[in-house]
């Protein structure tokens, strides 16, 4: 019981400038640069930061996908996990793929590994949904610690700090538990050269979303994707009178 | 829910605040190429891979080096520049990635990986600061290389684990009398017994003023020419040996390049490295190598400077529009970024015939010529695109055109490269 599955989503990377497709079915992604999701990236270095601490045995890197996702399973191979796991979807059935289907997999996995804790980035930055590791929680009946700044174990229990609203809130759970990494639960490491020589030795396992009894058919349907709309320019004003007359005439007061 | 797009937004914002960052370099839309997986492992079927196909090691690699030297070292580059410094945070985190030990093996802490790796990662840094991507070109090609290749067994386990991990080494060849006429060189090793006394002075050492390590070329029999040009492994501590000032540079300045003084300095015979004598062919050999490298700086070079030239242009509104929008600019940008497709193209091939053990020579002198004349055409232009504050030390873009001179010169100049070739191209004519 000394396991940690981390989940990692390969998405278009953070600095590219996105583009709705022509059809508005989605967003361009052919071509377009493709990199760990910031938020898994912090949550591989606390499962290799858990795991340096004698802490843990085992890191395993799991990512849902088509064949690409294996680039992104590498590089978190590269920052120290142990070995990789990539569950094969392509096609419509990668692009109606939401966090339902992941969590039903990432459920299956952890059981499967024995794993004791489940790290994911709280959000991947693509959807935006906040929703894999709740799911994942819930559907294994597992405690869950989300938006963590800060983990710690202690004995067979996880504190976790939790970035919340109001503030900050310290939970104690049991393991086996899930937690999801917020943005300050530590500074990712680079993947050092040697490191990323070590990553082409270690094993990826592949295999089908079937081959752990999971339907990862969508209940949701995307009807349209739109950008935001275009900002307009500013209008400066002179008074404070010709102000509130432009606020009562565009109607907002 | 503001607070957790702080990092990505700093990250973002670290590349819009402030002149230095109004150009935001590296994510052209490589709409033409079909992504980084298509660039790695060949097609089915398909037998003869572009020029652009890297392994997925290589890949991986070039990734990490790139947001690496943007992370790292990006912030540190105008106040190293200016003070003529390399931040020593900069040489200790090259280490602490691999940098330093790219063809070093695992064993003595390298990284164990190819030559094309190497080429790669110095045209990574380059893009960022070719001060420090020659510090770790020096490194790999011409100092690990060297004691791969001649070190005996001890030597190695002296040098080559501290090498990849916190070592800087020099090469030690110009004199102030002899630079392109290499094997005139003065320094003298006179031998008595079983160590020599070296007296001498040598002159543009790179890296000298934080090196451990030097290697220093010196005649231990000038009655026979430069047949006695020998290699010798001289600590940093030796007695005798004197680091100058380091010279007031035009560019690549936070590179300390110092003259040298070796008065009566001892070296026991075990520190030579290779053969007495042979040392005009070993550096022959390694400059041969270097070559690439320097191509590769110069090119991530005149990249990185395009890079942060062409967002300007686009940005830039003069008469109604674009100024990248007027055809006399655009064939300009056309033009340069031809030349540096092909400059590009001359590299990898160079690395990867001499990867393949072929014949590389010629291939490597072209690569060398091609590619600094090459960054010099890039960063003038770039300078004129982005006018007036193309001239300012606010935009990076004026220090590319500084740095850039030094292709031209080092490591064998361009009239150098040319005769080398022109040598070989006359052998193939023979019958």
């Amino acid at each position: 019981m000394s396991r940690v599955l981390v989940g990692v989503k390969r998405v278009i990377d953070y600095a590219v400038k996105v583009r709705v497709k022509p059809d508005h079915s989605g967003v361009v992604t052919d071509g377009v640069k493709h990199s760990m999701n910031p938020f898994c990236e912090i949550a591989v270095e606390e499962a290799v930061k858990l795991k340096e601490k004698k802490l843990f045995k085992e890191v395993v890197a799991v990512s849902c996908g088509p064949a690409q996702a294996t680039e992104t399973i590498r590089t978190a191979l590269a920052m120290g996990c142990d070995r990789g796991i990539h569950v094969e979807v392509t096609g419509k059935d990668y692009e109606s793929l939401g966090p339902l289907q992941v969590s039903k997999i990432f459920a299956a996995l952890a059981k499967k590994e024995e794993a004791s804790l489940v790290i994911l980035g709280k959000q991947a930055i693509d959807d935006d949904c906040n929703q894999t590791g709740q799911m994942t929680a819930a559907l294994l009946d597992w405690p869950q610690g989300t938006f963590a700044s800060e983990v710690e174990i202690e004995g067979d229990k996880v504190k976790v700090v939790r970035e919340i609203d109001g503030g900050l809130e310290t939970i104690k759970i049991n393991m086996p538990a899930v937690v999801t990494a917020d943005l300050r639960l530590n500074t990712p490491r680079y993947a050092t050269l040697p490191n990323i020589m070590k990553a082409k030795k270690k094993k990826i396992a592949n295999m089908k979303p079937a081959d752990l009894g999971v339907d990862i058919v969508s209940r949701l349907e995307v009807l349209r994707v739109d950008e935001p709309p275009t900002r307009l320019a500013g209008v400066k004003v002179e008074t404070v009178d010709d102000l509130v007359a432009k606020l009562k005439e565009s109607g907002t007061i | 829910m503001a607070a957790p797009l702080v990092r990505i937004f700093s990250k973002l914002a670290r590349q819009v605040s402030g002149p230095w960052r109004v150009c935001r370099h590296g994510l052209r839309n490589q709409s033409t190429r079909a992504g980084l997986s298509a660039e790695h492992a060949t097609a089915p079927g398909v037998s003869h891979p572009p020029l652009q196909t890297y392994t997925e090691e290589e890949g991986m690699m070039r990734e990490a080096v790139k947001r690496f030297a943007q992370e790292r070292i990006a912030p540190l580059v105008s106040k190293m520049d200016e003070n003529s410094h390399m931040d020593s945070e900069v040489i200790n985190s090259l280490f602490e990635q691999g940098l330093m030990g790219i063809e070093i093996d695992p064993e003595y802490g390298g990284t164990g990986s190819s030559f094309f790796s190497s080429i790669l990662v110095i045209e990574e840094l380059a893009k960022v600061d070719a001060s420090v991507a020659v510090l770790c070109d020096i490194q790999n090609t011409l100092i690990n290389t060297l004691f791969t290749k001649l070190g005996t067994v001890a030597q190695k386990e002296q040098y080559l684990s501290r090498l990849s991990t916190d070592m800087v080494g020099s090469f030690c060849l110009s004199e102030a009398e002899s630079g392109s006429d290499a094997f005139s060189l003065k320094t003298r090793a006179d031998k008595h017994k079983d160590y020599y006394v070296i007296n001498g002075s040598k002159m543009w050492i790179s890296n000298a003023e934080t090196a451990g390590v030097f290697l220093v070329m010196a005649n231990a029999d000038p009655s026979t020419g430069y047949r006695g040009i020998t290699c010798f492994i001289v600590d940093r501590d030796t007695e005798g040996l004197q680091i100058g000032k380091k010279e007031n540079k035009l560019g690549l300045r936070a590179s300390s390049t110092c003259p040298l003084n070796l008065d009566n300095v001892k070296v026991p015979e075990k520190n030579i490295l290779g053969q007495v004598g042979h040392g005009y062919k070993y550096a022959i050999g390694m400059l041969n190598e270097g070559r690439i490298g320097i191509a590769a700086q110069m090119l991530g070079l005149a990249q990185g400077c395009f890079d942060q030239a062409v967002p300007y242009t686009r940005q830039r509104v003069q008469f109604g529009k674009r100024i990248f929008d007027f055809q006399a600019m655009q064939h300009q940008i056309a033009h340069v970024a031809t030349q540096i497709e092909a400059a590009r193209l001359l590299t990898y091939n160079a690395a990867r015939l001499k990867e393949a053990g072929r014949p590389f020579i010629k291939e490597a002198c072209m690569a060398k010529y091609f590619t600094s004349e090459v960054a010099t055409l890039t960063t003038s232009k770039c300078i004129e695109w982005m006018g007036g504050v193309g001239f300012t030390k606010d935009y990076p873009i004026e220090k590319y055109y500084r740095d850039c001179k030094i292709g031209t010169i080092y490591e064998g100049t361009t009239n150098i490269q040319l005769s080398t070739m022109a040598k070989f191209i006359d052998k193939e004519f023979d019958l």
